[in-house]
């Protein structure tokens, strides 16, 4: 494992993520002679789209689909590419004057780079339902991560829920290896094929809609698929027991259940970029916040941009390419004579051919309100176990936001930093006092962005006016 | 509340010959794991639906999300609490104790 102290102090350029956007971004910066220093938190490259892509138990083939395997050379070119990839780094804080801190091999460096590109991806919309907190409950991607990394597949009764492409991609990946769903249930309101259908004729040109229509042809031909679904709760003491369901027609069943998978969209993963002051706002299609950006990916802060599905959702070939526009924007910044316009109109050649109907995609995906704003005693805040009749009732006393939530409730104070309570509370919030979101905010995010020991923190060299700050006189 | 491991595993391997080399400690007890598993995986695939009971109501809680997000998978690896299971590899010899509730200090 790669030591703290086996880094350089200084680099041009720091990439944050080593899913598709990091590799790409990466890989340029190195190859127009950038010194260029990649961090990933995982063990292995590949973000969660091409997760375990390296070291993958499968043999290359149909089972997880060509389009996975398209991650292997997006790796090597970046690990050939003469950037310094370290894995098992957790970037915890953005601090001043440019500099990095970062967790690894169990201490923390500082390191300084001009240029800080975040990858940092996409994380799983909360999906706050009964018992979502109970054993055997698991989000689809964490069941496509024991897939992809290990192989694994559940054995039991098992359930897929909510909505979305991941949802229809794990069902595939499942039939392909032999795996037996009990059911799906399908939460995509009705009247969002309406409004999607209008942007229909864009969608027409995506590569995603042959590969969606397959995927959903062969899913529904082996698998039960209950549309229209509006409730879903989970039962049980120890672990999952049972899943109970009820259709916008008012059909109600309980099926038991041993492994309930739950999706309903990915989100950008802000907690880096915000906590380094980077300006955010509300995505009223997404349903989540955006950092504000460019059509290089830089921000508001001069020295950062954010490239990928972490600056707004729209997939591995998208996320790949805003990778390299990030990359064209550094290379231009500090390497002027090294020639980009090629690089950059290949790059949004692919942009725009995988964007082209996202607008269809988002409308016909946005999850119902029901499924993002829970009611009575439906934990928002799981670390916390908070609730949202408790938010609800904060609200109504007066309560003006997240922030002042959390003194309160606790609610998003919990290790996870409100990664899966944040949005719903924010919903919560501006349903209960009759604003925007973008009006109620979010909640104010500091470094350390991941916990880290207070032993990491002692180690940190400190200056003179860091030691005046709390010495006595 | 205790936590206890099921013998029928909610997970099976698809491919057999990735063989179960390492020994790893839950709780004590040796359990086979395979060599490239994150601590949650291995757990899981050794029936460890739960892998702690939460601090504020001592619930029952299991891996989430898998992706270094959720921290449910909290559990004490050689000695150090609260780590990620699905951000950490097994190692032979590993010993891992599940969470019970919130810690007690001082004792």
């Amino acid at each position: 494992m790669m030591v703290a102290s086996a880094l350089r102090d200084r680099y041009e350029v720091a990439v944050v993520g080593a899913g598709p956007a990091g590799l790409a971004a990466a890989a340029l910066c190195a190859r127009a002679g950038l010194t260029c220093i990649l961090f990933d938190d995982q063990a292995n490259p590949g973000g969660q789209i091409y997760r375990g892509v390296t070291n993958s138990p499968f043999d290359r083939g149909s089972v997880l689909g060509a389009d996975y395997w398209r991650g292997e050379s997006l790796v090597r070119a970046a690990l050939g590419s003469g950037a310094h990839y370290v894995s098992g780094a957790s970037v915890w804080g953005l601090l001043r004057e440019n500099e990095i801190a970062v967790s690894l091999g169990g201490g923390t460096r500082q390191i300084r780079a001009a240029r800080i590109i975040l990858a940092t991806g996409a994380i799983e919309r909360p999906f706050p339902i009964q018992g979502w907190t109970l054993p055997g409950v698991m989000t689809a991607g964490a069941a496509q991560v024991l897939l992809k990394s290990s192989a694994l597949v559940p054995t039991g009764r098992t359930l897929l829920a909510g909505c979305g492409p991941l949802l229809w991609l794990l069902a595939w990946q499942y039939l392909n290896v032999g795996v037996r769903l009990d059911a799906i249930l399908d939460t995509t309101l009705a009247a969002n094929w309406r409004r999607a259908l209008r942007h229909a004729a864009t969608f027409a040109a995506s590569p995603y809609l042959a590969k969606g229509l397959r995927l959903m042809f062969d899913v529904r031909r082996a698998v039960r698929v209950i549309a229209g679904v509006v409730e879903i709760a989970a039962e049980g003491g120890e672990r999952i027991e049972a899943v109970t369901y009820r259709t916008a027609r008012g059909r109600f069943e309980r099926l038991p259940a041993d492994m309930l998978l739950l999706h309903q969209g990915v989100v950008p993963n802000v907690n880096l970029a915000m906590s380094a002051n980077v300006a955010h706002r509300w995505n009223d299609m997404q349903l989540c916040w955006v950092p504000c950006v460019d059509s290089y990916g830089s921000t508001t802060v001069p020295h950062i941009a954010v490239a990928g599905d972490g600056a707004s959702i729209a997939g591995a070939e998208a996320a790949e390419a805003r990778g390299r526009l990030a990359a064209v924007a550094a290379i231009r910044a500090h390497r002027r004579e090294f020639p980009v316009s090629e690089e950059e109109r290949v790059a949004r050649q692919s942009l725009d051919r995988y964007e082209r109907g996202r607008a269809f995609l988002d409308r016909l995906y946005q999850p119902a309100p029901n499924f993002r704003r829970p009611r009575g005693d439906t934990v928002v805040c799981r670390c916390e176990e908070v609730t949202a009749q408790q938010v609800l009732e904060t609200a109504a006393l007066g309560c003006a936001g997240p922030n002042q939530m959390k003194a309160f409730l606790r609610c998003g104070m919990g290790p996870c930093q409100g990664r899966f309570c944040g949005l719903t509370v924010t919903e919560l919030m501006a349903e209960a006092r009759g604003l925007p979101c973008a009006e109620i905010g979010y909640y104010r995010l500091r470094p350390p962005v991941k916990p880290i020991t207070l032993a990491e923190i002692a180690s940190l060299p400190t200056d003179e006016a860091a030691v005046k700050a709390v010495a006595r006189e | 509340m205790l936590l206890s491991a099921h013998d029928d595993s909610m997970f099976r391997p698809l491919i057999k010959e990735r063989g179960l080399s390492l020994t790893i400690f839950i709780d004590g007890t040796a359990t086979l794991a395979r060599h490239g598993d994150t601590v949650a995986a291995a757990m899981l695939a050794s029936g460890h639906v739960a892998c702690r009971t939460t601090a504020v109501s001592g619930a029952p809680r299991g891996p989430y999300c898998l992706m270094g997000v959720c921290f449910d998978c909290l559990v004490t690896i050689d000695g150090s609490a609260n780590r990620q299971g699905c951000m950490t590899s097994v190692r032979d010899g590993m010993r891992i104790e599940t969470h019970r509730g919130k810690r007690e200090y001082g004792t």
